[in-house]
């Protein structure tokens, strides 16, 4: 199966979150009114586009049809996605690259799939010729560090580790060391899920930031966010404060091959263009795919 | 905040309107949208919206709301008694068996807290008496069983496990025995996360189901969900029956509207939210303590008592 069809497979259940439900509304319709417009509205709310942001893509659609004198409902679908494409922005996905090695930190609230992702990530690049290295700073969570050795194994990658309790940053201090020694060309450090909203385990986040940045300049040369696609309008707020604190340079979206529509990235993006680099897709290796809006937004469309 | 509190929306739309003179019932309108729009953005899903909107409009209009010198805080007096009904009495409380042991599932999607849950809800149990099991039957995450064994040894709590080469129903029949030799009579069995479309994984859960007969199967939902709660919970509910909801990380700044909507569409009680990562941090659910956070209003009930 190709790249694309591979995708429009495992977006299958969000076509059928929003895009059926548009076609559904549009057609049999005569005339674009109102009512159509509110049931639009609804959809991409359902989508978990958010409120305000679909207030917006409304507002814009509206004066569209007024602008183009458009009569006929069935153009609204193109006109949409349209706009959701534009939304979601034409950045190129690839990551920011420095060192070597280049340090990737991965950082999220709990359960999104920050530890699965680095196993999928280590897999992607490694089978593209690349040295990779993973360091082992979820020091908090029980069996984390076992996790991330299981996925090491899997995919044929050391692991930097220190005991269950021990101080993060110091784990992403050696693994930055080890990595310079062993001249690889990637580390990617695991953390531990931690709720945005709690202090003193973002300043945690900061540690280790400053910790690498004080051994190597310019690292962590990204700092990937992991959302749950699942997740609601919390994700915005999950963005920023990840943002203010750690200074996210791309996220991560994951469990797309649920019933998860993933439409918040629209108002993430709206709100604080920060561009996602990567679906996640399913639980084995192969299944993270690099993100292209266009792609993103066609194969939700078509 | 994105959304800044609904009462004091509430009540500049209402100044606003009586400026005019007289409310009218497009005025109750005008106020319903913005309690729409602070459900949407607690992530209540937009059906459950709907009628809930809808059934709020048709109080807030039969009652004196109109002609009241506080409208807003008569309608938001309205719309959070109603936001506390949908989500049900407090009912914090497993069905137990009869004849010990009692089984408890968890089940849900991958990363809820199943197995943080399992272990929270072992060591709230004991505290009340009981001499718990955790069972080891998620074969296939990484590092599961080592997880659940290492939360059990931090509790001083048991865990029965059998490696990831059998499979759920051997290990959890394996583990109703033992727990019934050993006199241990809660049997807490943990699952793998899977997502409620993949009709193999939920076969299993249906054929764990089958063999165990549990009293009680939880499903287990992170409280930052947005709009798919409700189909989740529906096709889990569907399948198996389900007893109870556990709502996880709502020690964050999630509204937790996926609890109303789960409780609105399935009926289903929620009876645990977790409020941490620490093993203490269960508690029962409070229906009107939700209502106010879904509402996103701190200030609400002072201005409530003030109406
Ligand atoms: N279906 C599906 N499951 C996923 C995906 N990514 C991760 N998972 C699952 O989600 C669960 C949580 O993943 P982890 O990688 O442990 O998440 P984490 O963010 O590291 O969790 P903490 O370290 O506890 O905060 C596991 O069961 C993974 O197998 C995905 O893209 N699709
Ligand atoms: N802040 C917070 N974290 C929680 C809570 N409950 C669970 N967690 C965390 O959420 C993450 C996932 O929890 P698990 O218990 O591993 O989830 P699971 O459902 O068993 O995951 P899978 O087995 O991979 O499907 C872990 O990092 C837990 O520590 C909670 O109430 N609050
Ligand atoms: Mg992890
Ligand atoms: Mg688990």
């Amino acid at each position: 199966m190709g790249f694309f069809n591979r995708l429009k497979e495992s977006l299958s259940k969000t076509r059928q979150g929003l895009v059926e439900k548009i076609e559904n509304l549009i057609t049999g319709r005569q005339v674009i009114d109102e009512s159509l417009y509110e049931e639009l509205e609804e959809a991409l709310i359902g989508a978990d586009v958010g409120v305000e942001t679909s207030l917006e893509l409304m507002e814009t659609l509206r004066r569209r049809v007024k602008e183009q004198k458009l009569r006929d409902p069935a153009r609204l679908k193109p006109l949409l996605q349209e706009l959701i494409t534009d939304e979601l922005g034409t950045g190129d996905s690839s990551l920011n690259r420095g060192g070597p090695p280049t340090v990737i930190l991965v950082v999220g609230v709990n359960g999104v799939g920050k530890t699965t992702t680095i196993g999928k990530l280590a897999y992607y690049y490694k089978t593209r010729g690349e040295r990779v290295l993973l360091g082992a700073a979820d020091t908090f969570r029980a069996a984390a560090i076992d996790q991330l050795e299981i996925w090491g194994r899997r995919v044929g990658v050391d692991v930097i580790k220190h005991r269950e309790g021990s101080d993060p940053a110091a784990v992403a201090y050696d693994a930055l060391q080890a990595a310079r020694a062993r001249k690889m060309d990637m580390l990617i450090i695991d953390t531990a899920g931690r709720l945005h909203t709690k202090s003193n385990l973002m300043e945690e986040l900061k540690k280790i930031r400053r910790v690498l940045g004080r051994e190597l300049s310019g690292a962590p040369h990204e700092v990937l966010l992991v959302l749950d696609a699942t997740t609601g309008q919390n994700a915005i707020s999950q963005a920023r404060l990840f943002s203010e604190a750690t200074g996210v340079t791309g996220i991560v979206l994951t469990k797309l091959d649920g019933t998860a529509r993933g439409g918040v990235i629209i108002g993430i993006r709206r709100m604080l263009n920060i561009p996602v680099k990567f679906i996640g897709i399913g639980e084995g290796v192969e299944d993270l795919q690099p993100f292209n809006p266009q792609e993103f937004a066609a194969a939700l469309f078509d | 905040m994105i959304f800044a509190g609904l009462a004091e929306k509430l009540q500049e739309t209402f100044r606003r309107l009586k400026s005019k003179g007289r409310l009218t019932e497009a005025d109750v309108d005008e106020a319903m949208k913005e309690v729409r729009r602070a459900l949407l953005a607690a992530d209540v899903n937009f059906q459950v919206v709907k009628s809930f909107v809808a059934r709020v409009k048709e109080r807030a209009v039969g009652q004196d709301v109109l002609s009241s010198l506080t409208p807003a805080q008569q309608v938001i007096k309205i719309v959070r008694e109603e936001l506390a009904g949908l989500m049900g009495g407090t009912q914090s409380k497993l069905n137990m068996a009869p004849k010990p042991p009692t089984v408890v599932m968890m089940v849900g999607l991958h990363g809820a807290g199943k197995t943080t849950t399992a272990a929270k809800l072992a060591n709230l149990m004991r505290k009340q008496g009981r001499r718990p099991l955790l069972v080891a039957c998620d074969v296939y995450r990484p590092a599961a069983i080592k997880q659940l064994q290492v939360l059990g040894e931090q509790l001083d709590i048991p865990v029965f496990s059998m490696g990831d080469r059998h499979t759920p129903v051997d290990i959890a029949r394996a583990a109703v025995e033992h727990a019934t030799r050993q006199g241990r009579d809660l049997v807490i069995i943990d699952t793998a996360g899977r997502l409620e479309i993949n009709e193999e994984m939920m076969a299993e859960l249906e054929e764990l189901k089958a063999a165990l007969r549990p009293h009680e199967i939880l499903l287990v939902v992170d409280a930052m969900t947005g709009q798919v709660a409700v189909n989740i919970a529906e096709t889990f509910n569907k399948r198996l029956g389900l007893d109870g909801v556990v709502l996880t990380k709502l020690d964050g700044d999630t509204r937790g509207g996926a609890a109303l909507s789960i409780k609105a569409v399935t009926g289903c009680p929620i009876k645990f939210v977790g409020v941490g990562e620490k093993l203490d941090a269960l508690e029962p659910f409070h229906p009107d303590r939700m209502a106010d956070r879904i509402l996103g209003m701190g200030d609400v009930l002072t201005l409530i008592e003030k109406a």
